[in-house]
């Protein structure tokens, strides 16, 4: 019953073959049974699991139909979860139960799903390794000695180990698409104000965008379907209609322009990573795809511009946890200022310190017009490449990650070494475009993605051309051994 | 330019952030590596490009003005560290 995706699952449901309490109650047992190997969970909600689970099973029998009615899914721990701990990985939150629902949780819960608990991130999703967790860091199944990515590597490892079919996750430089390359999975980054933002806990406001982690392209457009949508509470989501992503899913993909950029084959990739994105860009054109080489000169600021940007609007949204309204608060504090300083210190980790540090930095008296204003600039040039190229081709193909998941530790001496395996991701981020991430091959037994980019909300084309390629290679129907 | 140790001080107290004294050396040195990594923007020409703050370039909405929420007070106040009488609790601030 685990190894069924959301569709299966929507099927299976339907046609009365079981119950969505069974479903759940079989993966809570497997969750409870497999994941003190993975660490991916950080809360498990059997409780309310169970309570939708069964209203799920009402609602169905009084004849409802909805595909996403009754399915198990989970969150990453920084969508706030009404009356539940939602700790982003975090000592400062540790003890936080959020007072409201995230709108992404709402809407998912509104449609049906059942939510089995909420998955393991890097600290405030300031990570590609799952390492900065205050619960300790995810396991990637295909190895447990090895990162599963991040910062979404909970939810990552989770619906690889096939603990549950779908879960939720976060994509602000990378952090949905990469661990989705490093476990086997399809991920989707959506176009920035997709998806409302409202109650996702702020990490850097102009890039964060949530979006599905899943198996295949088929469960994505399932998941994204329930997650996208015009949100008021949200300033700066888009009221824009929202397609149905799986009707478009059969298109044929004949005559579809893909645009390989040269840049992404310079030195730093793994010449293996580089011979697998080679094959799939072989697939595609044997599914009458028109491959043609692009060119995006400004790929290599973009690293730099990220950890301006990000780490900038980090430092503003991470003041609001001072120990005064909720989260950690240090013990006996001697006067205001040392309240400040010791919960902060105390709270966050050095991962999420040195963000700020550095955010705190490049907006200082002085440095501003050097750092976030040039930063800015590079952004533009960034996205001016993209539309420059959007205006030859249909979608944007390449390698996700320039390496498979390392080991676990293996980076913890130099950050800069970390932030570089994110040079694929980042750019959608800076702009604002959508990003797919979906299975293309292995290297030493660890799964390798393969990335496709579009222009603004185009995301039905990404889960297109995703599940034709799905159709026609069985890369991501491989399971980790041992679950 | 590289970070000096008092430097890394004087940014921890604007962004309120208490460093354990042992860790200074290494959270200088990580800081000075992640900086030689964004200085490396320094050489894009990026002369008549106007900044980008938002990937859509969308302007903030604006909304009607009228009340719309709730109290949420005793919500909010039941995760609060310290809170008395509807108030939230800090040390003294004027003596």
């Amino acid at each position: 019953m685990h190894q069924m995706t959301l569709a299966e699952i929507a099927r299976g449901l339907a046609d009365k073959k079981f119950s969505s309490e069974e479903l759940t109650r079989t993966l809570l047992a497997r969750i409870a049974q497999l994941d003190p190997q993975l660490n991916s969970f950080i809360s498990l909600t059997e409780d309310l699991a169970l309570s939708q689970a069964k209203a799920a099973d009402v609602r169905r029998a009084a004849g409802e139909n909805g595909a996403l009615l009754g399915a198990p899914i989970a969150h990453k721990d920084l969508f706030c979860t009404q009356g539940i701990r939602t700790s982003c990985g975090s000592k400062m939150l540790d003890n936080f139960k959020a007072p409201y629902d995230a709108t992404v949780v709402a809407k998912l819960a509104a449609a049906g799903t059942v939510t089995l608990g909420k998955t393991n991130m890097d600290e405030f999703a300031m990570g590609s390794g799952n390492e900065s967790s205050y619960y300790g860091p995810a396991k990637n199944p295909w190895n447990l000695e090895h990162v599963p990515g991040g910062s979404s590597g909970g939810s990552a490892a989770a619906v690889a180990a096939r603990l549950l079919p779908a879960a939720t996750g976060t994509d602000t430089g990378g952090s949905i698409r990469q661990p989705a390359a490093l476990t086997n999975l399809t991920g989707l980054k959506p176009t920035y104000g997709r998806v409302s933002r409202w109650g996702m806990i702020a990490y850097a406001s102009s890039l964060d965008q949530g979006g599905p982690l899943a198996r295949t392209a088929e469960d994505c457009a399932l998941l994204l379907q329930g997650m996208a949508g015009f949100d008021p509470q949200d300033s700066t989501s888009i009221d824009e209609p929202v397609p149905d992503y799986s009707a478009s899913l059969g298109t044929s993909i004949q005559g579809l322009r893909i645009g390989v950029p040269k840049e992404y084959f310079s030195a730093g990739l793994d010449p293996r990573i580089a011979d697998l994105i080679q094959a799939s860009i072989k697939a595609l054109e044997k599914l009458g795809a028109i491959i043609k080489e692009i060119s995006l000169p400004n790929m290599q600021h973009a690293i730099p511009a990220y950890y301006v940007i990000a780490p900038a609007e980090a430092s503003s949204n991470l003041s609001r946890f001072d120990g005064v309204r909720f989260g950690y608060r240090c013990e006996d504090p001697k006067d205001l200022t040392d309240l400040y300083k010791r919960s902060r210190g105390e709270g966050f980790g050095a991962e999420v310190q040195r963000r700020i540090l550095v955010g705190a930095y490049a907006l200082s008296a002085g440095y501003y017009d050097a750092y976030y204003l040039q930063a800015q600039k590079i952004r533009r040039l960034i996205k001016n490449d993209f539309m420059a190229a959007f205006n030859e081709v249909d979608i944007i193909l390449g390698p996700t990650t320039p390496n498979p998941a390392w080991k676990i530790g293996a980076k913890n001496s130099d950050p800069v070494a970390e932030y570089l395996e994110d040079v694929y991701t980042i750019t959608a981020n800076l702009a604002g475009l959508p990003g797919l991430s979906m299975p293309a091959g292995f290297v030493d037994g660890l799964p390798v993605g393969v990335q496709l980019l579009a222009p603004y909300f185009q995301e039905g084309r990404l889960l297109n051309v995703a599940h034709q390629y799905q159709l026609n290679t069985d890369w991501h129907t491989r399971t980790p051994e041992g679950f | 330019m590289a970070l000096e140790r008092s430097d890394v001080e004087k940014i921890a107290h604007l962004a309120r952030l208490g460093l354990v004294e042992a860790d200074l050396p290494r959270t200088t040195e990580a800081l000075n590596s992640i900086l030689g990594l964004v200085d490396l923007m320094q050489a894009v020409d990026t002369r008549g490009i106007e900044p980008l703050a938002h990937p859509l370039e969308a302007n903030q909405r604006l909304r009607a003005d009228a009340v719309t929420e709730r109290n949420h007070r005793e919500a909010y106040q039941s995760i609060a560290p310290a809170v008395e009488n509807g108030l939230y609790l800090v040390p003294k601030v004027i003596d």
